[in-house]
């Protein structure tokens, strides 16, 4: 059995890696609940926003996946996996598939093992996972520069011009910060860290991008220690 | 991919079998919720019996929305990029005179690097929800959630903790570290439910006339389209055939609701996307949103409730002027526009500023003098540089 794509790209890739990968979607305790059969009936081809811009079909994730046909499930995971746009508007599935959820999980795998769709795919995406990870907030104001969204117009200029004034021209005291989006107490986001080592997840950001490990590491690990925290005590726990 | 894939014939398996082994969606968690609490598995943060409103949900389920003594889950995007829409969900608050909590003690849901990313997993994204819910049980306030994402995300974690065992114990663990119980809200609240409750309070405080202003809104995907079964409908608007927040308010202060054709479709945002793949979420967002309201519905402002759909909808404005794409609606939050309706400072509490498109027309639209409103903003501007206050208080913004 081949890939549905007569020019597929990995056909020289064993069927027992594609069959490993598989399985580990598979095993997601999540997985029983994404896909229940398909009418192909389109529906969720006709929702998706990234089947209008990229060569992406929320129907083929469910047929590939529902025949467990490996070799189609390998090339979409080394390639269009990451143009899903996440919104869930597939969910329109009259048959209550979830074809968002399963790519959700494809990627969470993808991301593991470090394949290297991930790694291009996130490529400029890990000082964001830097962010969160260690303050506990996603965006900051301070982003709010001309270099990272000169697309947006001229009032990001004002505001990254403006940013410490008008941050401080807001009126809840929890919004005066620039470098967080709201006042994160310390205490808080060393328990968001623990949370990230503790559930094993540190050992995935190592995996696909072992300088922002490193410098994260390092950061939250001497705040850990400053607040009597025992480094030794702290095992992943899942 | 960039050429059309040429394709064999699909196989078919023999063994093919589409086999229904997960739960259906239409259950009633709370069963679940009180069954597991019973066995002394996790405690249920319950809704204090006077402060709620009963609500109607897509199925039916009857949702209590609390009306005050709630903690405040911010939003990332909304408090880093749009601080206008958080400030103006508390300013409702405390113009309707209703109580609540602004926590420090509160991480993001880091649900939007999920999305984006998948760097992380089930067990963390859980404890990181079940930790955010420990602490409002711990404060001793009811959750409301600010972003739409927060609220679908959790909306998933609640399935997930109420239907695998193996992860509850795993996020036991994970607490049982840091020493915080396992705490579950009776509902999961977005922001939004609380304003559709409170739309008959917030006309009765109504004090500029929205009566010449064409309004259409964006529903946003994670509010209505993950977990559908919790969010809110009306018979009385669109005969119950879609969520009921948002164009419940812009009603109720007199506005006049125009549809569009493409109300169903995503902003564009993309979680991942719009972060670092824009020319998909602007395009999106021109193509399928902006130009299809401006060419069925010609309005005056586009609201919507959630953090991706006010950045995405009004960001992605800007660059696409460069091709003539037809452009230039407004974009504000629910919260946003209630507050305009009763009066709120356009800069000091909407924070109009921060937004992209050229709101001016809008608010001359609606008989705010923003020449004069942007000099008093200044004026706080100038006494922060100046250093005679440290900070713009609440009193300086009401």
């Amino acid at each position: 059995m081949a890939s549905i794509y007569a020019d597929a790209k990995y056909q020289d890739v064993s069927e027992e890696v594609k069959q490993k990968l598989f399985d580990e979607v598979k095993a997601d305790m999540r997985w029983e609940t994404t896909l229940y059969g398909c009418y192909e009936c389109g529906i969720c081809v006709a929702s998706c926003p990234s089947a209008r811009f990229y060569q992406f079909s929320p129907r083929v994730y469910a047929q590939v996946m529902a025949r467990e046909d490996i070799h189609t499930f390998y090339e979409l995971l080394n390639d269009s996996v990451w143009d899903c746009s996440q919104c869930f508007s597939c969910t329109r599935c009259p048959r209550q598939n979830n074809p968002g959820g399963i790519i959700t999980i494809m990627r969470e795998v993808a991301v593991n093992n470090g394949m290297q769709s991930a790694k291009t795919a996130l490529q400029a995406y890990s000082r964001i996972i830097y962010k969160v990870m260690s303050t506990g907030t996603q965006v900051a104001p301070d982003m709010l520069q001309p270099d990272f969204f000169p697309d947006w117009g001229p009032d990001v200029v004002k505001v990254s011009e403006n940013l410490n004034n008008w941050r401080r021209a807001i009126p809840p005291e929890t919004m005066h910060t620039t470098e967080l989006a709201w006042d994160v107490s310390e205490q808080t986001q060393l328990e968001l860290y623990l949370i990230w080592k503790l559930s094993g997840n540190l050992d995935q950001i190592e995996i696909l991008d072992e300088g922002i490990f490193m410098i994260l590491s390092e950061v939250m690990e001497e705040l850990l220690e400053e607040h009597g925290y025992d480094l030794d005590e702290i095992d992943v726990v899942v | 991919m960039s050429s059309l894939p040429i394709l064999n014939s699909p196989p078919k398996a023999k063994d093919r079998v589409f086999d229904r082994k997960g739960h259906i969606p239409t259950e009633y968690f709370k069963d679940l919720l009180f069954d597991l609490e019973a066995k002394g598995e996790l405690i249920v943060h319950r809704i204090a019996d006077d402060n709620f409103i009963e609500v109607d949900t897509k199925y039916g389920r009857k949702k209590k929305i609390p009306i005050q003594h709630t903690w405040h889950h911010k939003s990332c995007g909304q408090c880093g990029h749009i601080p206008g829409y958080s400030t103006s969900i508390f300013w409702l608050h405390r113009q309707l005179g209703y109580e609540y909590y602004d926590p420090k003690d509160q991480t993001s849901c880091t649900a939007w690097n999920y999305y984006a990313s998948s760097a992380s997993n089930s067990a963390a994204q859980a404890a990181i929800a079940i930790r955010n819910f420990a602490q409002a049980y711990e404060d001793g306030y009811f959750p409301l959630i600010h972003c739409g994402t927060s609220y679908g995300h959790y909306k998933e974690t609640r399935n997930e903790i109420l239907h695998h065992q193996k992860l509850r114990d795993q996020v036991r663990r994970i607490l049982d570290k840091l020493g915080k119980p396992l705490v579950f809200p009776e509902e999961i609240v977005h922001y939004s439910e609380w304003i559709h409750v409170m739309r008959d309070q917030i006309k009765a405080k109504q004090k500029v006339d929205f009566s010449k202003l064409t309004v259409t809104v964006h529903p946003a995907c994670h509010y209505h389209k993950l977990v559908v079964e919790d969010a809110i409908y009306d018979r009385d608007l669109y005969d119950g055939q879609r969520t009921a927040v948002v164009s419940s308010l812009v009603k109720s202060v007199g506005a006049n609701l125009a549809d569009y054709s493409t109300w169903h479709d995503c902003c564009g945002f993309g979680f991942r996307h719009i972060l670092v793949s824009r020319d998909f979420s602007r395009s999106f967002a021109t193509i399928r949103k902006i130009e299809r309201m401006k060419e069925e519905a010609d309005p005056d402002v586009l609201i919507t409730h959630d953090t991706g759909c006010v950045t995405t909808l009004d960001k992605s404005q800007f660059a696409t002027q460069a091709h003539d794409r037809k452009v230039g609606i407004p974009v504000l939050s629910d919260a946003q526009f209630a507050a305009l309706a009763m009066g709120a400072h356009p800069y000091k509490v909407c924070q109009l500023h921060w937004h992209g498109v050229d709101n001016k027309p809008l608010m001359e639209k609606m008989g705010v003098d923003h020449k004069k409103a942007w000099a008093e903003f200044e004026v706080q501007v100038e006494r922060i540089k100046s250093g005679e206050i440290e900070f713009m208080s609440w009193e300086d913004a009401e």
